[in-house]
């Protein structure tokens, strides 16, 4: 515990005035950004960023203010700052914040486990580890582009409420990258690491987990084969996803559109509204029977993973969709309050100076009971679709179209030759229904993105996504520009 | 705040040891934000923050610290002095950078706005809330001062500061038919704003007619300046840059290898001197007050960060790391605004569009779906608000082949993103009348 810490703590104790509710929420954050760019070690960069953010709930309305000031001086003005806020809202606020505010008192402490932390390993042999990666991605001259990264932080948050809560939090994240891009011509390909989606908490123990050490090789030598591949081709046919675009599918589908803030038309001006209504849960049918999808804070490696949320709600596993039935929204304890909705822990903010809103956390989708040969087989027409890299989805979350890295054909159960710039349109009421077959634990995947964004004032924050390779029948697919 | 940051700086060059070079930059604001739901007051508050950024540089080497800055200035201190020290010791074991690259002329600027503003911001809440009583209003007021600065030991000495609001906002009827508004400036004018409120209302009782919903195909069709806002937003993510145009990732890439065109009425440029945001870089380069992107609708000069100038051999122009536009503005065309709904004739006028990506980089196909007010127009007239639809399609069909033309008058759009922090970014744009655009779903 760092002496700033007990400072602040001590500060809030004795400072939090007599209102209906009011918290500190400090978060500071140290991260370091190593990458080799074409072969040049990129200008090694460090974060230290620290603030507070002070919420005062009073007569209804609901003030907050953040500052990297954390005198004494300067955490007075914010609270004051805040006070202000909830007083000249109170009259015209969406609701009565001083009745809805979580009041639970709550303690508690959570850890990401790290077995090898990120100083362990000097950053000479971290630059040497990713110039030897960059050398192995550029396997050929057409290789025109290519780079190997790592960027670890750490983020430590304390969160306290005048009525005795406090949560204490240390998360450690590591987001591993590669790169290349080949050319020739008018024709440029890429090809990433999962979309830069192998990202996890932990130490770098996570290099080994997500096999960063032998990616790169084949990263390259598949940049090279798209650049002669054909085209995808146009047409319905049955679709196979790997995990590393099933995840966008599941965040930009199911994620986004069950996000209670969104239902709640919080986010209508900016990121959007939902075309899932209040009355659907416990009886809409989101897709096919084969479809589970959990909210799941309790795998420690996952990228989005916590004890609790920022407003202190201690956070668990539920299911959110049982077998294709849409069982509950994703909204922390106000968006429940406010629509009398079950929901999960996942009121987060990006950092001090964002109030927490609504977000996803681990939204995963459970593994089914096929493998990943008797998927293949059970094409006869088919494309199978690697590592997203285009996504898009009208703002009710519903006509979406997205775009791989990688399509290879399937004909006649078999896997056959690559195809270049597959992509696929659908909509999200119906295109879930269509789940014909669910992989098996084995073709499963731990995956994430660190850039998911929304909210006004704008925040991006760390999600987390674990699925199996599926399966979905009748899909409209396309290639690129003829 | 400029005064603060110039002592830290002066404090920062004491600790030097020789030949150690530092670059310092600054980022702040104090800024207000207020969220609306349903008329009502959703999220308010205040956000205070200072970033520095430090690049310590000894024989060709460069190491980099991102530092928040507590305002109080012994504290700061001792943080810079911290953060010297260690990135001191990594400077020992990093390579020497072949693209180290940063401005050793001296070239000191200020640009310091007055702060207009309203004093009493609860005034300002009250006029919003009062405007959307018996609608359902829904948006962001942000305002407060926004600074930029830079300073090196070798002298230079540079500040941007600027006191701005911007409300975004929208009204909304049932689903997702809505009117999209702005009101942005530096002075915040109780009787403009009411002339844009009364300007929204009015057009939110054309989206109550009964909706029509299209086939796929191609269309006529009309971008207004925020539809094609989008699509422009999309062209700055690689599009301009020098380092995507080398290293063949630029979505222009068949306007760099194919001798691939826009239509000749198309011109695009980097107007930093017509725009809002900083005129000097990190590096401490000053920005050209404007450099042309496309002029002829053939591509011309690309944006230069002072890292890509080294590796490739060409002078710097200022651009950011990312080499993104910062205030890029197209000329207009012929088409008076005024008569755009008779130059549409029949098709689609689209206010604005919405999650655009591309579809084929190299192609420049990019695909999105129409957000809040589209119209369906038959003679000139309005006839039905159409349900969103998804398009896809080529810039060099929507801005070449399909052109029919742009609008005479050109609407500066300031940007409204605040990840991290507000921007200071712009864009001026004119609306496009386009031919066979391509609705897919």
């Amino acid at each position: 515990m760092s002496s700033s810490i007990e400072r602040l703590e001590a500060w809030f104790r004795e400072a939090a005035p007599a209102v209906s509710f009011c918290s500190l929420r400090y978060v500071s954050e140290r991260s370091e950004h190593v990458s080799v760019r074409r072969g040049v070690v990129e200008p090694i960069a460090s974060g230290d960023d620290a603030g507070v953010m002070i919420t005062v709930a009073d007569g209804g309305g609901l003030g907050y203010a953040g500052t990297c000031d954390l005198s004494r001086a300067g955490l007075q003005r914010a609270l004051e700052q805040a006070r202000e806020w909830a007083r000249r809202t109170e009259a015209c606020a969406v609701t009565d914040f001083s009745a809805a505010t979580l009041r639970e008192v709550c303690q508690g402490e959570y850890r990401t486990p790290v077995a090898l932390p990120w100083d362990s390993m000097p950053l000479p042999e971290k630059i040497d580890l990713l110039r030897e990666q960059s050398e192995r991605l550029h396997a050929d001259p057409r290789i025109v582009d290519w780079d190997a990264s790592l960027w670890h932080t750490e983020t430590e948050t304390l969160y306290l409420t005048a009525d005795g809560t406090r949560v204490h939090q240390v998360l450690s994240h590591m987001i591993p990258g590669l790169g290349c891009t080949a050319n020739d011509g008018s024709e440029t390909a890429s090809r990433t690491f999962g979309g830069r989606g192998f990202c996890r908490q932990g130490g770098l123990e996570v290099l080994e987990q997500t096999g960063f050490s032998e990616a790169a090789p084949v990263l390259a030598r598949e940049a090279l084969e798209l650049l002669a591949a054909p085209n995808c081709p146009t047409g319905a046919m049955d679709l196979l996803l790997a995990p590393d675009q099933l995840i966008l599918q599941i965040h930009e589908s199911i994620g986004h559109p069950l996000e209670l803030d969104r239902i709640l038309g919080d986010e209508r001006n900016y990121a959007g509204t939902s075309f899932v209504t209040p009355d659907m849960f416990g009886r809409y049918r989101y897709g096919s029977d084969l479809l589970n999808v959990t909210y799941d804070p309790s795998d420690p490696g996952q990228f989005a993973s916590y004890g609790f949320d920022d407003e202190g709600l201690a956070a668990r596993r539920e299911h959110i969709i049982k077998d294709g039935i849409l069982m509950r929204g994703l909204g922390g304890h106000l968006s429940q309050q406010r629509t009398g909705l079950s929901g999960v822990a996942n009121s987060r903010a990006t950092s001090w100076n964002r109030p927490p809103i609504d977000r996803m956390a681990n939204l995963n989708l459970e593994p089914g009971d096929t493998t990943f040969d008797d998927m293949v087989r059970s094409i006869e027409h088919g494309v199978y679709m690697q590592t997203n890299c285009s996504w898009s989805i009208d703002d009710s979350r519903n006509k979406f179209q997205f775009g791989c890295e990688r399509g290879t054909l399937i004909r006649d159960g078999e896997l056959r030759e690559v195809v270049k710039k597959p992509n696929y349109r659908g909509i999200s009421a119906t295109f879930w229904r269509n789940l014909t077959h669910v992989g098996r634990p084995e073709t499963r995947e731990v995956l994430g993105t660190p850039f998911c964004g929304k909210g006004e004032p704008n925040q991006v924050i760390r999600v987390g996504h674990a699925a199996p390779a599926c399966v979905f029948a009748g899909v409209q697919v396309f290639g690129g520009e003829g | 705040m400029q005064d603060y940051f110039y002592e830290l700086a002066d404090f920062a060059e004491t600790l030097l040891r020789a030949p150690e070079v530092l670059l310092l930059g600054f980022s702040g604001e104090e800024s207000s934000f207020v969220r609306f739901n349903r008329s009502a007051v959703r999220q308010a508050g205040a956000v205070e923050q200072r970033h520095l950024a430090l690049h310590l540089i000894r024989d060709g080497r460069r190491v980099t610290t991102h530092l928040t800055a507590s305002g109080d200035a012994a504290l700061d201190r001792e943080r810079v002095r911290k953060a010297l020290d260690a990135a001191r010791e990594r400077l020992a074991v990093v390579p020497e950078d072949p693209y180290l690259h940063y401005a050793t002329k001296v070239r000191s600027t200020e640009s310091v706005q007055p702060n207009r503003l309203p004093e009493d911001e609860g005034q300002v809440v009250d006029a919003i809330v009062k405007a959307g009583e018996g609608r359902d209003l829904v948006g962001i007021y942000m305002a407060g001062g926004i600074h930029r600065g830079f300073a090196n030991s070798l002298g230079q000495r540079n500040w941007f500061s600027t006191y701005s609001h911007h409300f975004d906002w929208s009204f909304h009827l049932d689903g997702d038919k809505a009117v999209k508004c702005a009101y942005a400036g530096f002075v915040w004018n109780p009787a403009e704003f009411e002339e844009k409120m009364a300007r929204a209302k009015a057009e939110l009782e054309a989206l109550r007619r009964p909706p029509r919903t299209l086939e796929p195909g191609r269309y006529r069709v009309y971008l207004a300046p925020q539809a094609l806002e989008e699509v422009v937003g999309l062209l700055r993510w690689g599009g301009f840059g020098l380092g995507a145009r080398r290293t063949r990732r630029t979505p222009l890439l068949r306007m760099v290898t194919d001798g691939a065109a826009l239509d000749l009425s198309v011109r695009m440029v980097e107007d930093t001197r017509g725009g809002l945001s900083a005129g000097f870089d990190e590096a401490g380069f000053l920005k050209p007050d404007r450099v042309t992107l496309i002029e002829g609708g053939e591509l011309r000069d690309p944006l230069v960060s002072a890292r890509a100038a080294k590796e490739y051999g060409v002078p710097a122009n200022g651009a950011s790391r990312r080499e993104s536009p910062e205030s890029l503005a197209m000329a207009g065309g012929t088409i008076p605004r005024q008569e755009v709904l008779a130059a549409l004739g029949t098709g689609i006028f689209i206010n604005n569009l919405w999650y655009l990506n591309y579809s084929d980089r190299d192609a420049c196909r990019m695909t999105g779906m129409t957000r809040f007010a589209a119209f369906w127009v038959e003679n000139g007239e309005l006839r039905a608000p159409v349900n969103v639809m998804r398009f896809d399609e080529t810039l060099y069909r929507m801005l070449g082949d399909n052109l029919v033309g742009l609008t005479h008058e050109t609407e500066l759009l300031p940007d409204v993103n605040s990840y991290g922090g507000r921007s200071t970014r712009s864009l001026r744009l004119p609306g496009a009348l386009v031919d066979d655009f391509a609705l897919t779903l």
